[in-house]
């Protein structure tokens, strides 16, 4: 995948030239995952087609239920606004080479944090308490995913691997605490932690249904893509996950980068935790392990783990989950179905990859001295 | 992974795709006809999970030949935002009138907010603690006292079992669960005294690797007869049939999934309780807010005894459910202790099924081997 598109980063254009070389990078940036969402729509139709459904059907039916309305914007909108901030948890490590798929676990995990210290606060001002949590959530997703950059660059244990093992303990954790120490004893069929206090919790953005998380993930990958693409920072990360000897030759500080990659994805997932119990739940129970952790992975992979490139997928699979359900109603189809559109969708994708710098159309000519 | 990125151009790229989905196609909404009243089901796993929401999604299905009544059911729903939007979905874009929320969790704060949204639209949970005062008027719940068919699958086990050891695979440690393993250890114990019952908690509602490795274990133990609650009983059934064991059903019948070792089962009787909901709805009649019944009530019912009961099994099981059937019947009664010896309930005193203190239960009866 490097060498596709490593001719592209070599370019160096003279002046004249530039803005060419620019608008056919970006009509390639635009085509090629085109082309692969067109393929992987052919491909579904004809999965349609022998199950003897219309994909035509179908196709309107994912417009009806994802875009069409303003009932179904929000649906969708809504749906993506925790999407965002796991695929943080994967696309931050990843820009430094790391495969993080433990954003279910820093979620969970956050979420615990962000409850007990709203339970905590409660007496104390909205704003206080709101921020309290915010703090506890991200102190704990952080700490989560740092240990497992930690123990990747002390100990060599793959990143990968120890991400999703921890995510199963953090996952059995919250349940301890909510089973345990910090349930509500009237919580009797539905354990759960206390209720945060009405004054902490989140509401929503004025004039719509959605709440106020979808702007907090929208911001965070803006900053984050600052960070990655535009500091000192973001170009050391980069180097580090484009040759992790160059980096130390370099004298860069690989752990450190690592670690705080880390800690920053853990600290996105925690924070995601804090927004579904501020925003949804009200207390945190077993409904936040509900698989945002691992969707956001698909997010990160599918936006090639750019933060910016994060808004406009988690947008997109919103829409196919929000229009899943009316895809069931009135299609008779089952739930999975969804489940091979976004497979497919996301093999395409990966395969298109090899697709830049094949085209001759976007390649720059050959320039005279 | 590509190092080299352009602001803002996935964004187009995606904007572009979706239109790309969109433009061109019509979109043809089937609506329901005018007259018809739509009736929303949502479930929190598959329709033929052989278990929870199979009882269900049959009791829907025993309502889509009713006249005038449409039904749109969606499967695999989540315990978060993801089932608000859902009944919004089936509101705004079905136009549902009357709709039912299956999972305990939907309850609060899901189905409660949207509800007070909608105050023309009537929901109706299964088993949410429904309060007047304190929940709004369009919203209720519904429930059977099951734990009445524990207790029978209990006494068929009883009858049935030669190691005197029977096994039940639960999910968690929460009231309704505690009183289905209780009634069914006393069925047993009803029958022989000296019978025990092993219990394993996996910790969630669907956990199949985890279930059956449980019922392996039980099986590994010497223990002829299990049964269990977690959502779908489908792994703890299949297990059990591959281990000669025998197994009783829970929440639908399993019948079929272990055809040598199925005895009986605790079944929901959800058609009853839906069709009575929907025809109140058609003729503008109000419908309760707070519906439980048994056995008498028709809420549940008992699967079909399998080959392997014995005649004695089937005599006194049946005649204990004509007790039942007749209302009064106590399971948890004094002279009462737990499993660790302390005495729980004083003798005369008795919990009917309908009694509210059953809805707290915290404690592993006598007989029981685990811990909460």
């Amino acid at each position: 995948m490097t060498e596709a598109v490593a001719p592209r980063a070599e370019i160096a254009a003279p002046a004249r030239g530039d803005l060419e070389v620019r608008l056919k990078r970006a009509a390639e940036a635009i085509v090629v995952p085109l082309v692969a969402l067109l393929a992987a729509t052919a491909l579904f139709s004809v999965f349609l087609l022998l199950l003897g459904k219309s994909p035509a059907d179908f196709f309107a039916l994912v417009a009806q239920g994802a875009f069409a309305s303003w009932f179904s914007l929000q649906n969708t909108l809504q749906r993506a606004a925790p999407l965002l901030l796991t695929a943080l948890c994967c696309a931050i490590p990843a820009r430094l080479g790391l495969v993080v798929i433990g954003g279910e676990g820093a979620l969970a995990l956050g979420g615990l944090a962000a409850a007990a210290a709203g339970i905590a606060m409660t007496g104390a001002g909205g704003t206080t308490a709101q921020l309290v949590m915010v703090g506890a959530s991200l102190v704990v997703g952080g700490a989560w995913i740092g240990l497992v950059g930690a123990l990747r660059h002390w100990r060599g244990i793959n990143e990968t691997i120890s991400s999703l093992i921890l995510s199963y303990i953090a996952i059995a954790l919250m349940n301890h605490f909510v089973e345990g120490p910090l349930k509500d004893p009237a919580s009797l069929n539905k354990p759960s932690t206390a209720a945060i206090p009405d004054v902490a919790a989140i509401g929503t953005i004025p004039g719509t249904d959605v709440h106020w998380g979808l702007v907090i993930g929208v911001g965070l990958c803006v900053v984050l893509w600052v960070l990655m693409s535009r500091t000192t920072f973001g170009f050391a990360a980069r180097i580090v996950g484009g040759n992790l000897r160059a980096a130390q030759l370099q004298g860069l500080p690989v752990g450190r980068l690592i670690l705080i990659a880390s800690a920053i994805g853990g600290a996105c997932a925690g924070l995601a935790g804090m927004i579904e119990v501020a925003a949804v739940h009200g207390r945190a129970n077993a409904s936040l392990v509900v698989g945002y952790g691992y969707t956001g992975i698909l997010v990160a992979f599918l936006a090639r783990h750019n933060p910016l490139a994060v808004i406009p997928v988690a947008i997109l699979f919103g829409g196919i989950v929000a229009s899943g359900g009316l895809i069931q109603r009135r299609m008779g189809l089952p739930d999975a179905t969804i489940l091979v559109l976004e497979g497919i969708v996301f093999v395409a994708i990966l395969v298109s990859d090899t697709l830049y710098g094949r085209w001759r159309i976007f390649q720059p000519r050959a320039t005279a001295p | 992974m590509s190092s080299q990125w352009t602001p803002g151009r996935r964004a187009v790229v995606k904007g572009l795709g979706a239109a790309a989905l969109t433009a061109g196609i019509g979109v043809s909404a089937r609506r329901a006809h005018a007259a018809d009243l739509v009736v929303g089901f949502i479930y929190v796993g598959p329709k033929d999970d052989y278990g929870y929401n199979q009882a269900h999604a049959e009791g829907a299905a025993a309502c889509k030949s009713m006249a005038g009544v449409k039904l749109v059911e969606e499967e695999n729903v989540a315990e978060t935002l993801d089932v608000q939007k859902t009944m919004e979905s089936m509101i705004n874009l079905d136009k549902a009138t009357l709709l039912f929320p299956t999972s305990f969790g939907y309850f609060d704060p899901h189905m409660l907010k949207v509800a007070e949204k909608y105050p023309k639209i009537q929901f109706r949970h299964a088993g949410g603690l429904w309060n007047e005062g304190k929940h709004p008027k369009n919203t209720g719940s519904y429930f059977g006292y099951i734990g009445m068919g524990q207790y029978l699958n209990g006494i068929v086990a009883g009858h049935t079992t030669k190691s005197k050891k029977l096994g039940f695979v639960a999910a968690k440690p929460i009231p309704q669960v505690l009183l289905n393993i209780n009634s069914f250890t006393m069925g047993a114990r009803a029958v022989d005294p000296a019978i025990r019952t092993q219990v394993i908690f996996t910790g969630e509602w669907s956990l199949p690797v985890k279930e059956a490795e449980a019922t392996n274990t039980l099986a590994d133990q010497g223990i002829d007869v299990v049964t269990c609650h977690v959502d779908g009983p489908k792994v703890v059934v299949e297990t059990a049939e591959r281990r000669g064991m025998m197994t009783c059903g829970y929440h639908a019948n399993q019948a079929k999934l272990a055809p040598k070792g199925y005895l009986t089962g605790a079944e929901w009787n959800w058609a009853n309780v839906y069709k009575s909901f929907i025809e109140a709805a058609q003729k503008g009649a109000p419908f309760g807010n707070f519906v439980r019944g048994g056995l008498a009530e028709g809420f549940i019912k008992t699967s079909p005894y399998g080959p392997a009961v014995g005649e004695t099994a089937r005599k006194h099981a049946d005649s204990v459910k004509a007790e039942i059937m007749k209302g009064g019947y106590a399971v948890i009664k004094g002279p009462l202790k737990d499993n660790k010896g302390k005495d729980l309930i004083a003798a005369g005193t008795a919990y009917v099924e309908t009694a509210i203190e059953l809805e707290s239960m915290n404690y592993l009866v006598e007989g029981v081997i685990g811990s909460i």
